[in-house]
C-alpha cells in the first residue's frame, strides 16, 4: 500500500454530504410495505456498487432508510431498495 | 385484470408475414372500371377495406368505422432496397464475406448486445453500429478471402470496388448468411435479406381515403398516386422480362421500381428528385405523414383542433367580476352546449328554439336538424323528452378561458359567461396577472364543456376564485394592480378624510352601494375600506409599502406606518402593494384563508374599483414639473455625480501609472473596470438618495411608495441621472478598435466613453448617451427573446417529465407505474396552494379554530 494512504482516506459516512443510511430489518420491511400498499418494486433503487452501500454492507434485496436534509421539512425520509448492477 | 406489458418487440416485415396478412394480391394499375367501380386486383380494390358511406366491407362486412381496413400485397418483378434501411445493408454488407458469408469479426471480439431486453428495430441499426465498426475489415479472418471495398452512393446504390451490386445480388449475399453468425454484430431483428423488399405491402385504401369532389370527380390520396406508379412500373417490368426484353430496358424500370418504392417510403431523399404530382406539388411520402411540425406525432397526437372554443382580442372591464368573462354576442351564438329535453323542461327547451337562441336539435334517433325562421315552429311542436337541444351560450354559463403560453395550472381558469356587445372577450384587470396579459392585443381562447360533469368540474375545481392563492408559492396570484392600488393606497392615508357627500358620490363612482357609518358627517378613507371587510377579520404585524424602505421605527408612533385590522376595521397602516397586490398581497391571502373565496374574490372586485373610483374623485395626474427637483436638491446630484465621474478618472490614473489596487481574482484591467463601475454606480446611488428625500410630494412619488408602478431608481433617471448602461454586466467597450465610437481617442477609459449617462431623461440625453441607452436597450430586448424561447423549451421538458406525477391520499408522489417518487410530498407534505407563504401559520389557524 502507498505510504500514508490510510491517513489519506477518510470515512464516506462522515461526509457532511452523506445522508445516514440505515438496513431495515425484515419486520420494519414488512410494515413499511403494508404502511404503503407496495412491493419492494415500487421503492426507487439504489445499485448495489453505491459506495455507501457497500460501506455499511447492504445486500440485493435489503431496503435503507435515509434521512435527509430537506430544505421544506428539516429531515426527510426515504426508503431505497438495493438492486444488483 | 390489469396486465402490465413486460416486452415490446419489434422486428422487420418479413414476405411471408405480408402474404399472411395480405387479403388482396395486387395485380392491376387500373383503379376504377368505366363505370365507377374499382378495380378487383387493384389498389382501390374493395377487399382492402371501405371509404365510402353506406357500402360494406367485402373481407370482413363492416362498414365506415367498424372496418380497420386490410393490406394488399404486390409481387415485385425484382426486388428492390427499403431506404429506410440503406445504412444497415451498407454496413452488414462491409462486414459479411463475400465468399464463406460469415460475419467478419475475429472470435471474442462479437458486439454483445447491452439490452437484457428483445432486440428492437432501432437495435437493429445500434447494434450495427453506425459509426465504429465502419472500417471494411481488409481480409476475412475465417477463409482469409481479400475483400473488395464496399462502397455506398446516395440514395440507393452499391458498390463492390468498380462493380454494382445490385438488390439481387445483395439478397443472395444476406440469405447466406446463418443467424448465429449475425448475432456476432448484435443483427437480431430478423433475417438481413428482408431488407431487400420482395413482397410490398398495399396498405388498406382506410389510411389513403379518396375524396370525391363536387363534379363526382374522385381526388385520389398522395398514396395511392404512388402505389399506381409503382404497380405500373413493375407490370411493365414483368412483361418486359417474359418477353425477354434487353437487359437495358429492364435495368432502367427496375430502377424505376426502386425509385417510386424510395420515394413512397421518403420524398424527402437526398441524391433522389423529388415524386411530383401533376400539379408539380412534391408528394407527400410514409416519412412525411408522420415527421414535423403537421406531422402525424406533433400535429395530430401531441395536439389536436377542438371543437366548441373560441378565440379573440381581449380588453379590460373592471366592471366584471374576476370571475366573469365578457363574450361577444356574435361568438355566444355560435358556440353552444346539449340541453337535454326532459318532461320538466319542456317550456324552456321551446323558448330556447322559438327565441332562436338554440343553433340545432337533435332527435332520439341522432339526426341533427338546423333550426331555421321557416322550421322553428314544427320542431316546437314536435318537441318532447329525449330529444336534445344545442343551446347557445347564456349569461351564467361556466366556460373555461386561457391564454397561451399556459404555464401554469392558473393559465386556465374556469369564468362566467356575460354575454355582451362588441367583439372582444372583455375581463377584470385583476386576472390579467395569472394569465400573464395584457391588452396590448392579446387574444386569449373559451372553451364550453359539454357535459355536466365538466361543467360542475370546472365550476368546482377551476374557478377563478379557488385559484387565489398560487401552488408554487402560497401567496394571491390575483390582486389589484396599478390605478388600484394608487388609489386604494391615497384612500387610507391618515390624512385622508372625506364628506359623507363625497363618500357617497365615491361608492356611486365605484358602483356598489354601502351602508355608511351613521352619523359621522365626516368619513375617514380608513374607515371606508373597512366596509369592504368581513365584520371579525383581523390582520397585522407588517408594514405598508410607504416604509418599506424606512428604518423599523418604534410600533405605533405613525398612523400610516403599521398594518393593523381588527374586527374588520382597518385601525393604522396603509393598504397598498404589501397588503393587495398580485404576488404580494397578504391581505388578500389572509382573508382567503381565514374567509372562504367567494368573500376574497367580492374584496377584490370592490377593492379594485373603489381604488380607481377614488382616483377619479380625487384627481390622479403627473407634469414633467413634477421631476423638478428643489435648486439644493440639483446642485448637491450634478456634485455627486461629478463626484463620481472625478473617482472613475482618479481611478484611471492610477490604473495608468499601475498604483491601482488589483483586485483578488482579477487583472489588472478588470480591477480598474469593477472599481470604476464602483464609483459611479455609488455616485448615482447618492443622487437617488438626494432624489427620494427631496422630492415634493406628487403622484411619480405616490406610485412607486403605494408599489403600484415605478421605482425610486426609475424615477432618479428621470429627475436625475441616468447612470451606466451596460452590456454583458460591463461597461460598453465594443465598437471600433480601442474605443467605442469613431469620436473618441484610442485608448479613451473615462465613464463617458463607456457608457455612463450623467444626464436625466429629463435634461435629454447627448447623442453619445442615446447610443448607450439604446444599445443597452437593445440587449435587453435581444436576450427577453431568447431567455424566454430557451426558458419555454426548459419548462416543456420538465412538464413532460413530470406530468404523471401524482400525489396519492397517502401523501406519496407516484408516477403511472405507481411506483413511489418522494414518501412524502414536497417532503413535508404541505399543499402550498392551502399554505400561507408554504408554510402553515399554526397560530392564526389556532385563534380561528378558539373563536368557533
Ligand atoms: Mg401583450
Ligand atoms: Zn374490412
Ligand atoms: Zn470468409
Amino acid at each position: 500500500m502507498m505510504y500514508g494512504y490510510d491517513k489519506m482516506s477518510m470515512d464516506l459516512l462522515q461526509h457532511e454530504l452523506v445522508p445516514k443510511h440505515e438496513i431495515l430489518s425484515d419486520e420494519e420491511k414488512n410494515e413499511l410495505f403494508t404502511k404503503l400498499h407496495i412491493t419492494k418494486n415500487d421503492l426507487p433503487k439504489i445499485l448495489d456498487s453505491d459506495s455507501v452501500v457497500k460501506k455499511i454492507g447492504a445486500k440485493k434485496d435489503d431496503v435503507l432508510r435515509i434521512t435527509r436534509t430537506s430544505s421544506t421539512a428539516g429531515t426527510a425520509i426515504y426508503f431505497r431498495l438495493v438492486i444488483p448492477e | 385484470m390489469v396486465y402490465r406489458i413486460s416486452e415490446l418487440h419489434f422486428s422487420l416485415l418479413s414476405p411471408d408475414v405480408v402474404k399472411n396478412l395480405a387479403r388482396v394480391r395486387v395485380v392491376t394499375a387500373d383503379l376504377y372500371d368505366a363505370d365507377g367501380y374499382p378495380v378487383e386486383g387493384g389498389v382501390m380494390d374493395p377487399r382492402l377495406g371501405v371509404i365510402d358511406p353506406g357500402l360494406h366491407c367485402r373481407t370482413c362486412g363492416g362498414g365506415i368505422g367498424d372496418c380497420p381496413g386490410h393490406l394488399g400485397y404486390l409481387e415485385l418483378a425484382k426486388p428492390v432496397i427499403n431506404v429506410l434501411y440503406t445504412k444497415v445493408v451498407y454496413q452488414l454488407l462491409k462486414m459479411v464475406c463475400r465468399k464463406c458469408q460469415k460475419v467478419m469479426v475475429e472470435e471474442g471480439k462479437e458486439r454483445k448486445s447491452k439490452r437484457k431486453h428483445k432486440i428492437t428495430i432501432s437495435d437493429v441499426e445500434a447494434n450495427i453500429d453506425l459509426d465504429s465498426v465502419i472500417v471494411q475489415p481488409a481480409t476475412c479472418p475465417f477463409c482469409k478471402t481479400k475483400s473488395k471495398k464496399i462502397t455506398f452512393v446516395k440514395p440507393y446504390t452499391y458498390y463492390e470496388e468498380k462493380k454494382e451490386l445490385s438488390p439481387m445480388d445483395i439478397r443472395e449475399r444476406f440469405e447466406k448468411v446463418s443467424d448465429k453468425e449475425l448475432t456476432k454484430v448484435g443483427f437480431n431483428g430478423g433475417r438481413p435479406e428482408w431488407l431487400i423488399l420482395t413482397l410490398f405491402p398495399v396498405p388498406p385504401v382506410t389510411m389513403r381515403p379518396s375524396i370525391t369532389l363536387e363534379g363526382g370527380e374522385r381526388s385520389e390520396d398522395d398514396l395511392t398516386h404512388k402505389l399506381v406508379d409503382i404497380v405500373r412500373i413493375n407490370q411493365s417490368l414483368k412483361e418486359n422480362i417474359d418477353i425477354g426484353a434487353p437487359e437495358f430496358i429492364l435495368n432502367d424500370l427496375w430502377e424505376l421500381v426502386q425509385y417510386h418504392i424510395s420515394t413512397y417510403f421518403d420524398n424527402e431523399l437526398t441524391g433522389a428528385p423529388l415524386a411530383r404530382h401533376r400539379s408539380g406539388r412534391a408528394l407527400k411520402g410514409l416519412i412525411q405523414r408522420l415527421k414535423a411540425k403537421e406531422g402525424r406525432l406533433r400535429g395530430n397526437l401531441l395536439g389536436k383542433r377542438v371543437n366548441f372554443s373560441a378565440r379573440t382580442v381581449i380588453s379590460p372591464d373592471p366592471r366584471l367580476s374576476i370571475n366573469e368573462v365578457g363574450v361577444p354576442e356574435s361568438i355566444a351564438q355560435e358556440l353552444t352546449l346539449p340541453f337535454y329535453v326532459t318532461t320538466k323542461n319542456v317550456k324552456e327547451a321551446q323558448r330556447l328554439i322559438r327565441n332562436q337562441k338554440a343553433n340545432y336539435v337533435i332527435r332520439p334517433d341522432g339526426r341533427r336538424i338546423k333550426i331555421t325562421e321557416e322550421n322553428k315552429t314544427e320542431i316546437v311542436q314536435n318537441l318532447i323528452e329525449g330529444w336534445i337541444v344545442e343551446r347557445q351560450l347564456e349569461n351564467g354559463d361556466v366556460v373555461l378561458y386561457n391564454r397561451q403560453p399556459s404555464l401554469h395550472r392558473m393559465s386556465i381558469m374556469a369564468h362566467r359567461v356575460r354575454v355582451m356587445p362588441y367583439q372582444t372577450f372583455r375581463m377584470n384587470p385583476s386576472v390579467c396577472f395569472p394569465y400573464n396579459a395584457d391588452f396590448d392585443g392579446d387574444e386569449m381562447n373559451v372553451h364550453v364543456p359539454q357535459t355536466e360533469e365538466a361543467r360542475v368540474e370546472a365550476a368546482m375545481l377551476m374557478a377563478v376564485e379557488n385559484n387565489l392563492i398560487s401552488p408554487r408559492f402560497g401567496g394571491p396570484v390575483i390582486g389589484l394592480d396599478l390605478d388600484q392600488i394608487s388609489g386604494i393606497a391615497l384612500l387610507t392615508k391618515a390624512e385622508t378624510k372625506l364628506s359623507r357627500r363625497d363618500a357617497t358620490l365615491l361608492f356611486g363612482l365605484a358602483g356598489f352601494a354601502m351602508e355608511l357609518p351613521a352619523g359621522k358627517e365626516e368619513l375617514t378613507g380608513k374607515e371606508l375600506f373597512s366596509l369592504l371587510l368581513p365584520e371579525d377579520f383581523a390582520i397585522s404585524g407588517y408594514r405598508s409599502n410607504f416604509y418599506k424602505n424606512r428604518k423599523i421605527e418604534k410600533k405605533g408612533e405613525d398612523p400610516d406606518e403599521w398594518i393593523e385590522i381588527k374586527d374588520g376595521k382597518l385601525i393604522s397602516g396603509i393598504i397598498d402593494k404589501q397588503s393587495v397586490a398580485a404576488e404580494n398581497g397578504k391581505l388578500i391571502q389572509k382573508l382567503e384563508r381565514m374567509t372562504n373565496p367567494t368573500t376574497a374574490k367580492m374584496f377584490i372586485d370592490r377593492a379594485g374599483r373603489l381604488g380607481a373610483a377614488y382616483l377619479m374623485l380625487r384627481g390622479f395626474s403627473l407634469s414633467i414639473a413634477d421631476l423638478d427637483l428643489p435648486p439644493e436638491a440639483q446642485t448637491k446630484t450634478r456634485e455627486e455625480i461629478q463626484k463620481a465621474e472625478e473617482e472613475a478618472n482618479q481611478l484611471i490614473v492610477q490604473y495608468q501609472t499601475k498604483e491601482l489596487t488589483t483586485l483578488p481574482g482579477m487583472t489588472r484591467k478588470e480591477s480598474l473596470e469593477a472599481q470604476i463601475m464602483n464609483a459611479l454606480a455609488s455616485g448615482v446611488s447618492r443622487a437617488s438618495d438626494v432624489v427620494e428625500t427631496s422630492m415634493k410630494p406628487n403622484d411619480i412619488r405616490n406610485m412607486y411608495l403605494a408599489g403600484s408602478k415605478g421605482s425610486v431608481i426609475t424615477t432618479t433617471q428621470m429627475a436625475a441621472v441616468v447612470g451606466q448602461e451596460t452590456i454583458l454586466g460591463k461597461r460598453i467597450k465594443r465598437g471600433y478598435q480601442k474605443r467605442t465610437l469613431a469620436h473618441y481617442k484610442e485608448g479613451d477609459l473615462t465613464p463617458g466613453a463607456h457608457g455612463f449617462v450623467a444626464h436625466s431623461f429629463k435634461q435629454g440625453l447627448d447623442p453619445f448617451e442615446m447610443m448607450w441607452n439604446i444599445m443597452n436597450g437593445r440587449e435587453g430586448l435581444m436576450d427577453k427573446s431568447l431567455r424566454t424561447r430557451k426558458s419555454g423549451y426548459m419548462q416543456r421538458r420538465l412538464i413532460n417529465a413530470l406530468q404523471d406525477l401524482k400525489v396519492m391520499h397517502d401523501g406519496t408522489v407516484r408516477n403511472a407505474h405507481g411506483r413511489i417518487i418522494q414518501f412524502t410530498a414536497g417532503e413535508d407534505g404541505i399543499d402550498p396552494s392551502k399554505s400561507d407563504w408554504g408554510t402553515i401559520a399554526w397560530k392564526d389557524r389556532l385563534d380561528m379554530m378558539v373563536k368557533e
